[in-house]
């Protein structure tokens, strides 16, 4: 098993936001969690790339047969963790260049492996940038800065390709997404998808999976995940909307 | 009170044993001024809080030590020197142990003729004309204290002079390296660089020490710019964090003449950095830009001031600062505008980091502008440092020294952009995040 989550409880500012979920991910699989705004979808991948606001008060995380929550955010990152933001911050004064030359040399340390010479990485840039046609322009500017939401989108899916995880969990790529983004993007992680990872889709609307087509999918609501099924489950989702899940839960809690 | 009396005093007494340092030297013309100096610095006090210009710097923890004005001479080898240096063989390099130029460790490189780099002791012994007319010329002492001891005690410093229409593509380093055994010591460096019309230099004063001693520098620089010159000067500070360091730099500038500072600072326990330029004629240009970068419970202190007497310049400043721990920041900048002074462009901006809720930073800009067609501004921000960007960083696998080291660079670099060697940008950003890293 390459992600299992076992009733993770997770807090923050005070709230529960997290109340039981469980999880299982394996190596080739492709899993989405839907849900509706505020259901905890970004805070339950915050809380897998270890952002430190937020706290877990139950539950195991186990990630390659580590503990992943004794591990601090950049290990869990070269342990294989990539998240795509769903907002992902500008960062003025420092080249997406810099960036992943630190990050791939950094993770290459840590497993080991002796540091890309300029050329070599130069090289893994060109061609990384090709798979999600983004302009070369791209890698000299800033992170992020005055980049549109679409770039930025973009942009997450190339350090993704660069950084090549094991488990890449994506928070809403597809939203703000005109269609040929949309194309260009789920072309993308479908491409880099292998035998070998698994990437976790957070999405809101279905229409992401038309595109990058899930083995399993979870609706989470209120903090758990109240329903699984097969990538059927999206399109039953998509025709009655939310309100048939949130009534169908209170039919189970009553 | 105590201890205001017992410094003047103390510096006072040491003028005799000071004077048969000299030797020879004290018949030159010079030692005049240096007599007038003393005289005047006799009837000075030492600054105090109560001084507007000194209101959030305290002195006294200087005022605790008795620094000698006697230093011995220290054999130093040329492999400290290395170290510190931007490019191991392509710059011209100056010298100076505990304030004396040591032509041992020094080297020029293809000075045309007529250029003068070199020890002002020397010059001041051979009487050069450019020395006697412009040393002590724009750094006035009448009423500072530290400017007026400085020239009451000066020996030797850095003498540049570029004569007219002569190019210097070869930066000129000049090190100030401060050893000192158990013994506390001043040093006094007095530097003058006079660009004549047309030229253009490079010039870096790089004060250094590689232990971590006390001792104290007191540095007097003056800086000439003449019509259509080009002065690129940077101050680099990597000094002992328990020296005190007070420097004063004053800058003239002539018709059409270009001059850029950039002072990039380690701080000492207390350092304090004033910078004058004036303009004197039309059309020029100047750049103050400032980095520091301090922490523990260091002071750092910079006043500056341009003075826009003419119209038609342009000024343009830009000062940052990264605090850590219980450090202490003061920028003062002040601009002044004379009521003839048309059609100048000012522009000043103070950014700071406080990467600790103990460090404090005492911001003023502080424009007087009496003519009426001018474009002026001034901001001034404090910040943290980027804590969402830290963590997208190190979701990325960067490690949170990388992250702090990548972050402040991101900061800090527009500051040192303009300085247009690369091995001195290079070195520059190697050191940026250093103290900060650990
Ligand atoms: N940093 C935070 N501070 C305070 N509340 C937060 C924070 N992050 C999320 N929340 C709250 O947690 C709940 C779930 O948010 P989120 O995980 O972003 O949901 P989703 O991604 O499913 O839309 C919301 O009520 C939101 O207001
Ligand atoms: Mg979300």
């Amino acid at each position: 098993m390459l992600l299992e989550i076992k009733n993770l409880h997770a807090k923050v500012e005070g709230n529960e936001i997290l109340k039981g979920i469980n999880l299982k991910v394996d190596l080739g699989e492709v899993h989405a969690i839907m849900g509706p705004n505020g259901s905890g979808k970004s805070t339950l991948a915050s809380v897998l790339a270890g952002k430190e606001e937020y706290e877990v008060t139950e539950g195991e995380i186990w990630f390659k047969g580590k503990n992943l929550l004794e591990l601090n955010p950049e290990d869990r990152a070269r342990e294989g963790i990539f998240l795509a933001f769903q907002y992902p911050v500008e960062i003025p004064g420092v080249s997406n260049t810099n960036l992943l030359k630190t990050a791939v040399n950094e993770i290459r340390k840590y497993n080991g492996e002796e540091e890309l010479d300029s050329i070599d990485f130069l090289k893994l840039l060109k061609e990384k940038s090709k798979l999600v046609e983004l302009d070369q322009k791209f890698l000299s500017r800033s992170v992020n800065e005055g980049f549109s939401g679409g770039e930025k989108k973009r942009n997450e899916i190339f350090q993704m390709a660069v950084l090549n995880p094991k488990l890449a969990v994506l928070d809403e790529t597809d939203s703000g997404l005109d269609i040929d983004a949309l194309k260009i993007v789920a072309n993308g992680v479908n491409k880099l998808k292998t035998k070998d990872n698994a990437t976790i889709v957070v999405t809101h609307y279905q229409r992401l999976l038309d595109y990058i087509i899930p083995d399993f999918v979870h609706v989470l609501y209120k903090g758990k995940i109240v329903k699984s099924g097969g990538k059927e489950l999206a399109l039953e989702l998509e025709e009655k909307g939310y309100d048939w899940i949130k009534s169908d839960k209170a039919e189970i809690v009553a | 009170m105590e201890n205001i009396t017992d410094i003047k005093k103390y510096f006072i007494n040491q003028f005799d044993e000071f004077e048969k340092s000299l030797n020879g030297e004290k018949t030159s013309e010079f030692h005049q001024v240096r007599k007038e100096a003393l005289s005047n610095f006799s009837k000075l006090s030492v600054p105090t809080q109560k001084d507007e210009e000194w209101k959030h710097t305290n002195l006294s923890p200087l005022l605790k030590h008795n620094f000698s004005t006697l230093v011995h001479k220290e054999n130093v080898s040329s492999e400290v020197i290395t170290n510190f240096l931007f490019d191991k063989t392509e710059h011209s390099l100056l010298v100076f142990v505990n304030g004396i130029f040591s032509p041992e460790l020094s080297r020029l490189i293809e000075i045309p003729k007529g250029v003068v780099i070199g020890s002002l002791a020397e010059s001041l012994k051979n009487n050069h004309p450019i020395v006697k007319k412009y040393l002590g010329k724009y750094a006035k002492d009448e009423n500072l204290f530290f400017t007026t001891l400085n020239t009451a005690f000066t020996k030797d410093g850095a003498f540049v002079y570029i004569p007219e229409s002569k190019v210097i593509e070869i930066p000129i380093h000049i090190i100030f390296y401060t050893k000192t055994g158990s013994e506390k010591i001043i040093t006094q460096p007095r530097n003058l660089f006079v660009a004549g019309r047309n030229s253009q230099v490079t010039i870096i004063e790089h004060y250094i020490s590689d232990e971590e001693n006390i001792y104290f520098t007191n540095a007097v620089t003056e800086i000439v710019a003449d019509q259509n010159a080009i002065v690129d000067h940077i101050k680099l500070q990597e000094e002992s964090k328990k020296s005190f360091h007070i420097a004063r730099m004053e800058v003239d500038q002539e018709r059409s003449s270009n001059f850029s500072s950039h002072l990039i600072s380690h701080g000492a326990e207390i350092s304090r950095n004033d910078f004058n330029a004036r303009f004197n004629d039309e059309g020029s240009e100047c750049i103050l830009n400032g980095l520091f970068m301090i922490g523990d419970e260091q002071l750092f202190d910079a006043h500056t001031m341009i003075d826009h007497a003419k119209p038609l310049c342009n000024s343009h400043e830009h000062y940052k600062g990264i605090l850590q721990d219980k450090s202490k920041g003061v920028f003062n900048g002040k601009v002044m505008v004379r009521r003839d002074a048309q059609k100048t462009n000012a522009f000043q901006e103070n950014n700071t980091i406080l990467l600790s809720d103990d460090a404090v930073i005492n911001t003023k800009p502080q424009l007087e502008i009496f003519a009426d067609d001018v474009k002026c501004s001034h901001g001034a921000t404090i910040g943290k440092l980027n804590d969402e960007a830290k963590f997208y960083l190190k979701s990325r696998g960067i490690g949170e020294k990388s992250a702090m080291a990548i972050l402040i660079n991101a900061f800090a670099i527009d500051v040192i952009t303009s300085i247009k060697i690369p091995s001195v940008r290079n070195y520059l950003e190697n050191i940026i995040a250093k103290q900060f890293i650990g």
